[in-house]
């Protein structure tokens, strides 16, 4: 069976507001980046097919998929639309070069949220229209919900959370593409507005805009097409119930079936042991502990002592968010999933300037839907 | 056949399609993948990856729809995703099925479709007022019928059609759906009928469209030794193909839908189809109004640029001619509800094969057949080609 590799990405960078362009201009400069990083090929002759990740909600149209292929190169070409996280779009574009039909896949995710005047109610109209919505509030409640019940289960504490805070931000600062990079400590996340009990407001990703593409490739042209691919070992991805009332609370479920899935492929039998960094969602800050014991990468329990060690921080033992994670990047809904990959791949091919990890040839890359979702995906990216 | 993994179909399912179904759209999913798992002789824990295809999020007011639907699709815990290529996703989702096997990653999946268009109030058309590009359409107060009407028009009088050709597409489909089971709106009508019938945008009259519907339909996919195991008469996927053409559909010539010629050939080329209108023996068209047959019949290379409207007066497209189109009664007979319309045509395809579609059992011994489904602003083509 062939091997996939990554061969090219383009990113546009995270902001806040980006009134400068429109979707279409970031699409455009994330895939000519794209290209020209994966041997300057041609969208019109050298790509078998196009995957771009969108949901109709996020872009405000009715068939999101009739935007896309002009500004990728794509007119007249094979392109679809996954309505699903990034990471499931790799997996998506990982199957297709796996069926032996496909030499050359592009990936294409964006998130312009600044351009969503009701980014929030917008979430309400994804609860349960009848069991859910009717009883109204913010949608981020659930994750006070899930946070509470998770750091009751765990032992995992409100203040470890902090940290985790205060470690992505500071990363972030060294991330030219990171909208949220900031100097905070523990005091200034245990200190700011209260939110959705336990969450404070620096604990909750705030959404930023940008693009990212990249390009896959079979092992049979992917060294024609770049000097340093990085292979996909593994994807996998999941999804528990949508429904709140019957679902696990404590535990990030279809990040752990997504994991195993994707860690089988690889032949990972120890991720704690194997992968060298990780790269997790962290939409808010219970996330990155909740999904680093979902992946295994330490045992129930233990992932706030290793951020409270050091362990997980640039220098430490297993690095987590380099990039600084959605908490230092930005949430840029469904291309959320994609900032894990591009941290993941820039490690792997020594480009992530001074965040650069040494030795490093294992990654984990993992993402999560958000709220009221449990949907996520998970990659093993490896650069031998 | 092509050293590659060949991928089979081994049940298929669907709900009735009607205006307003009582059932939730979990409940529409759940009933159609519950029929295919019959079929194929399998239960949820049997099936490793799920696949759905649902049109706009719009017409159910529900973001993330498919998330929504997950659990009803029997999703719960597996590896699930959702494509959505507009009105094309109901063939297109049967392909990202093909895919899910033929990559060696599973040995089965569930490939699922549905929509309930009743929930959008007052009708499921003002969710098509927001497909269109902001700047430029929306202004227009611009809506799906008059585009529509505009392609209709081009390609009548490109090719000097009349209304009255085009008008025996909905007569025979909407008779072929007489004997489908599921079907809404199976009639006895005639060329005159249609003539008369209410103007909605001209050319466009109210019997040249299809219905708003709610359904769902379902298919099992399995890889070869799975499928060999269950059933002795499998229906093998051999070719996939997609495509799609501008977002600018006011700057090209629509008499003539290049982007499914596009796709057809990607799946011809992928079968190892040469000369189409001999190879296939039958088709299920995407009709969601009559005219469209006859436009998709030429991109699918089944009939020459014009010559459709005269496939279909010689009977040539009837069940008992030569090559018989949309045998289920298509969109035009048996409903459309949007994505869960496309799949159904997948599942007529497999009936077929089989020799179990019953009284819509076209003449022969079909050997091959070919459904196919058109999407977004007149730009997307998807094409699936089954053989027994």
């Amino acid at each position: 069976m062939r091997d996939v590799a990554i061969v090219g990405v383009g990113c546009t960078g995270f902001k806040t507001v980006t009134p400068d362009v429109s979707y279409k201009e970031m699409m455009f400069e994330a895939a000519t980046r794209a290209y020209q990083d994966a041997g300057n090929i041609s969208p019109r002759k050298d790509i078998d097919a196009f995957i771009s990740v969108a949901e109709d909600y996020w872009e405000g149209f009715s068939i999101f998929d009739e935007f896309v292929p002009d500004q990728l190169g794509a007119v007249l070409r094979h392109l679809f639309t996954v309505s699903g996280d990034s990471i499931i779009g790799l997996a998506t574009a990982y199957m297709l070069i796996k069926t032996g039909h496909f030499d050359v896949v592009a990936l294409e995710s964006h998130g312009k949220p600044s351009d969503i005047l009701t980014l929030y109610d917008v979430i309400q109209f994804a609860m349960d229209p009848m069991l859910n919505r009717p009883l109204g509030g913010h949608p981020f409640y659930v994750a006070g919900m899930e946070m509470t019940r998770f750091l009751c289960e765990t032992g995992n504490t409100r203040e470890q959370c902090a940290m985790v805070v205060a470690k992505n931000k500071g990363n972030a600062l060294a991330n030219t593409f990171a909208a949220y990079g900031a100097n905070v400590d523990i005091e200034d996340v245990l200190c700011s507005d209260s939110c959705f009990y336990p969450l404070n407001k620096l604990d909750v990703s705030q959404p930023a805009d940008g693009g990212i593409v990249m390009i896959l490739a079979s092992d049979r042209v992917a060294a024609k097409l770049s000097e340093n691919p990085v292979w996909v070992r593994g994807v996998g991805w999941a999804c528990d119930t949508p429904s709140l009332e019957t679902r696990c609370w404590g535990d990030a479920v279809y990040a752990r079936i997504a994991a195993d899935m994707a860690y089988k492929k690889a032949g990972i039998g120890s991720p704690s042991r194997e992968a060298d960094f990780a790269e997790v969602d962290d939409l808010f800050s219970y996330k990155e502990l909740q999904h680093m014991e979902a992946l295994r990468l330490c045992r129930p329990g233990e992932a706030g002592v290793l951020v409270e060690e050091g362990e997980t921080w640039i220098g430490g033992s297993l690095p987590v968010n380099t990039s600084g994670g959605n908490l230092g990047m930005g949430w840029a809904l469904e291309a959320s999933g994609m900032q894990r990959l591009l941290e993941t791949v820039l490690q792997l091919r020594g480009e992530a300037g001074s965040r650069q990890l040494s030795d490093v040839e294992v990654g984990v890359a993992q993402s999560w839907r958000g709220i009221p979702t449990a949907t996520g995906a998970v990659a093993v990216l490896t650069n031998c | 056949m092509f050293g590659k993994k060949r991928v089979a179909v081994i049940g298929a399912g669907m709900t009735l399609f009607r205006r307003n179904l009582k059932e939730t759209g979990k409940e529409l999913a759940w009933h159609a993948s519950k029929m295919a798992l019959d079929q194929a002789g399998l239960e949820p824990r049997d099936i490793q990856s799920v696949v759905m295809g649902t049109a706009p999020d719009a017409f159910d007011g529900v973001h993330m729809k498919g998330e929504y639907l997950a659990d009803g699709a029997g999703a719960w815990r597996k590896p699930y995703s959702r494509v959505f290529v507009g009105g094309g996703t109901g063939v297109f989702v049967i392909d990202a099925g093909w895919w899910h096997v033929a990559s060696g990653q599973f040995d089965t999946c569930l490939v699922v479709a549905e929509e309930k268009m009743s929930s959008c109030y007052p009708h499921p058309a003002y969710a098509f007022t927001t497909i269109f590009d902001p700047i430029y359409s929306r202004p227009l107060g611009v809506t799906l019928i008059w585009i529509f009407a505009l392609e209709m028009h081009r390609y009548m009088h490109r090719h000097g059609i009349k209304k009255e050709e085009i008008a025996l597409v909905s007569v025979k489909n909407k008779r072929n759906a007489l004997d489908h089971p599921c079907a809404q709106l199976g009639a006895n009508i005639t060329v005159e009928d249609v003539l008369n019938s209410e103007i909605m945008c001209w050319p466009v009259q109210r019997l040249d469209i299809s219905p708003t519907s709610d359904g769902a339909a379902a298919l099992v996919l399995a890889s070869e030794d799975v499928a060999k195991k269950l059933t002795d008469n499998p229906v093998w996927i051999d070719g996939t193909g997609w495509c799609i053409d501008t977002t600018f559909w006011t700057n090209r010539d629509l008499y003539y839908p290049k982007y499914v010629q596009c796709a057809a050939q990607m799946a011809y080329k992928m079968a190892g189809i040469k000369n189409p209108p001999k190879e296939i023996d039958v088709a299920e068209v995407y009709d969601p109004f009559d005219y469209k047959e006859l436009h998709h019949m030429e991109g699918l290379l089944l009939a020459r640029k014009g010559q459709a409207p005269k496939l279909t007066a010689d009977g040539v497209t009837q069940r008992d001619g030569d090559l018989p189109i949309n045998p289920s009664g298509g969109l035009l007979g048996v409903g459309n509800p949007i994505a869960a319309a496309g799949l159904m045509k997948c599942c007529e395809i497999f009936w077929q094969l089989r020799g179990e579609a019953g009284k819509r059992q076209v003449k022969g011994d079909p050997r091959t057949g070919l459904a196919q489904a058109w999407g977004d602003l007149m730009q997307y083509g998807s094409v699936v080609i089954m053989r027994s």
